[in-house]
């Protein structure tokens, strides 16, 4: 097993490179360049050459990259010229908001979507079967930003029972109780506006799965021993329904720490989301090349975690 | 020897619901079982016998199917009987072997726990009593290492191993009957030996009443004592394996036995009844069912709606003129010729 995962990780350096010359390239051929608008009109021209020069903005494409490059391996991602920060210390930063948020909705997404799943897929065509799709259809329906508004303004601004922006409240020290606290009360709302919207997938799946298996023959088998029925929904049936959503949840975690564009923003939260956006909106070139690398890179460690989480839970499955 | 009657069908009808009718796929079959017998249920893909089975034992969808009629055992009409009531005898006094062993095994579990399974609410022995025990099912079916194998997930086991498990999970509680549904299809032929032997040899040590459901006539030939013919959910044929394979009467009981290719055959056609078993939905429901497939036979030859005739003691054929025809291949006899018009 652990000759596979470190073969996985090898594979992903040729990946990671190909992706890497193409993100380069692309960041390149993106119009506008860093300098405009941040530099007052007024700038003499030759300045602004000046500084372009000086930044390299001007060797080939491959000088650039080579450059990058090397730096990236020594950890230096180069410096935000919206942020005048270090790149990785920036980024550092963001994930880590990110983190806690994408853990804390991914626990209230499977914690509402798993449940309903199970009682709908159960209670196939029942009231509560229909009650429950048609909730996920309309969760689904719903965009985020839409929903997200609706929360902030009735939970933030008109109950005032959620902060409304930020990831955590200034006048607290770090590294105190009341700190850890107020962070994880800026996350909840944010955290359950992006729960709601995930569920549909997840419970119109599992539901799908559970009517699926209940026709299996190994349920079948199960019925015939005589064991009652609530046995044969929890040992045989939803058992094998949750397998395919446990091999989601690798995706589903690295998915998430790309961070969600539109909770971040609307919530105004410190994540990786919101720094994408804004990075592209202000051509922070270095910024951008930094996070979609980390994107790639996560969603080959996610089908990576996925088949590691499926090699655990289901016995057909070795990964030698 | 042959025992009492364990199990009593009378005039079952089993039917399915398709948009809003019920078609039954069982059309008043009655039968019985007895202890220490193997009776076979022959006929072709699709006449109805896995239908028989699931009704007897409960296991089908109660939303979509309708059983009428009485099957009765241990003084208790199972086709009335409550989910709840048919557990209690499900897996315990009646169980079933399936056909597909690859399929009938839940992939994420230890062949020990799903053999244990049944033992758990069957049984009052604790854990290290029910585990001694899922050894010993493991060794009586023939399987060499029960401890490794007791471990061990279904995908690491060949198939004829497989069925080996399901039919320890039949037997586990000693049921008095016990219902294979085509136990052997799936499997290769040198295995299907192996399972028919063993099912045989089980029976001798518990004798059970065991319903075999098989289209393969040389396993009938083999193992069973009486046998029911059945075509579109009827009981067309039935007596003792003996008489059955020397004096076949009804026409598609003498189509199977023609239908199987004879080496030693000085003819080298074969003779087959063309067609099919109708699909539930266009089956006919009244008259001769099997009328549509040897429409030479003129309407007038026949009874109405043929019952079943008991011809001689324990041999019944639900058809009225078999005196009147042959096959190509009999010597002398009726009057009308039946066999494939090649
Ligand atoms: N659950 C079901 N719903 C509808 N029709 C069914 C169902 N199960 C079986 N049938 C139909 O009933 C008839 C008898 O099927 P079955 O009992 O499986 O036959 P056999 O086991 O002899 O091959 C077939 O026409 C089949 O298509
Ligand atoms: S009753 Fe008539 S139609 Fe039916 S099997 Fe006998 S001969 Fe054929
Ligand atoms: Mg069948």
């Amino acid at each position: 097993m652990w000759k596979t995962i470190v073969r996985r990780f090898l594979i992903m350096i040729p990946q990671l490179f190909v992706l890497s010359v193409i993100i380069f390239v692309l960041a390149k051929f993106m119009p506008g360049d860093p300098f405009t608008g941040l530099i007052s009109p007024q700038t003499d021209p030759a300045r602004i050459a000046e500084l372009t020069e000086k930044a390299g903005l001007n060797d080939p494409w491959h000088i650039q990259y080579m450059r990058w490059i090397g730096n990236a391996f020594q950890g230096d991602l180069g410096l935000s010229y919206t942020y005048k920060r270090d790149v990785a210390d920036l980024i550092g930063e963001r994930a880590l908001n990110t983190f806690w948020l994408s853990l804390l909705s991914v626990f209230i997404l499977y914690l509402i979507a798993i449940p309903l799943g199970i009682l709908a897929g159960r209670y196939q065509n029942s009231r509560l079967d229909k009650t429950i799709v048609l909730y996920s259809f309309v969760t689904y329906a719903i965009p985020t930003f839409v929903l997200g508004l609706i929360f902030l303004f009735l939970f933030g601004y008109k109950l005032e029972w959620f902060p409304t922006s930020g990831s955590v409240d200034i006048k607290y020290e770090a590294g105190t109780l009341r700190y850890y606290w107020d962070k994880f009360y800026h996350i909840l709302l944010p955290s359950f506006t992006y729960a709601v919207l995930g569920t549909t997938g997840i419970i119109q799946y599992l539901r799908s799965e559970i009517i699926d298996a209940k026709t299996m023959d190994y349920v079948r088998t199960a019925r015939s021993k005589g064991i009652p029925m609530r046995k044969v929904y929890s040992k045989h049936i939803f058992r094998n329904s949750l397998l395919p959503i446990a091999a989601f949840l690798g995706f589903t975690i690295t998915g998430l720490l790309g961070g969600s564009i539109f909770v971040e923003t609307i919530f105004g939260y410190p994540g990786m989301g919101q720094l994408f956006v804004s990075s592209i909106s202000s051509r922070d070139y270095s910024v951008i090349t930094a996070l979609v690398m980390l994107f790639g890179f996560l969603a080959l460690l996610g089908s990576l975690l996925s088949d590691i989480i499926m090699s655990i839970v289901d016995p057909r499955i070795r990964i030698e | 020897m042959k025992g009492n009657e364990l199990l009593k069908i009378n005039n079952l009808h089993t039917g399915f619901r398709i948009k809003d009718t019920f078609y039954d796929a069982v059309d008043g079959v009655s039968l019985s079982v007895k202890k220490n017998e193997i009776l076979a249920i022959v006929g072709e893909s699709g006449c109805g016998k896995s239908t028989l089975a699931t009704s007897i034992i409960g296991l089908y969808d109660h939303n979509k199917t309708r059983v009428q009629g009485e099957i009765v055992f241990d003084n208790k009409n199972l086709a009335a009987l409550s989910e709840e009531e048919m557990n209690d005898i499900r897996g315990f006094q009646i169980s079933m072997i399936f056909q597909d062993p690859l399929s009938a095994l839940n992939p994420l579990m230890r062949i020990g726990e799903q053999i244990e399974e049944g033992l758990i609410y069957h049984t009052k022995l604790d854990k290290s009593k029910r585990d001694s025990r899922v050894l010993e099912l493991l060794q009586q079916v023939g399987i060499r290492n029960p401890e490794r194998v007791a471990r061990q997930f279904p995908h690491q086991l060949s198939g004829g191993m497989r069925q080996r498990v399901i039919i320890a999970i039949a037997i586990a509680c000693k049921p008095q009957i016990i219902i294979a549904d085509e136990p052997t299809t799936a499997l290769d032929v040198t295995i299907q030996a192996q399972i028919l032997d063993l099912l045989i040899e089980l029976q001798a040590e518990t004798e059970a009443g065991i319903i075999l459901i098989t289209h393969d006539l040389g396993v009938v030939a083999e193992v069973a004592d009486r046998v029911a013919v059945m075509y579109a959910g009827q009981i067309i044929e039935e007596a003792a394996v003996e008489e059955l394979f020397a004096n076949p009467k009804h026409p598609y009981t003498r189509s199977l036995f023609n239908s199987i290719p004879q080496m030693n055959s000085q003819s080298d056609r074969l003779n087959v009844i063309e067609g099919i078993v109708p699909s539930l939905m266009n089956l006919p429901r009244s008259g001769c069912r099997f009328s549509s497939r040897i429409p030479w036979i003129p309407g007038e030859a026949h009874e109405e709606n043929p019952a079943l005739h008991e011809i001689s003691p324990g041999h019944f054929v639900r058809c009225t003129c078999w005196k009147e025809f042959h096959f190509k291949t009999d010597k002398g006899g009726g009057t009308h010729e039946l066999y494939a018009n090649k």
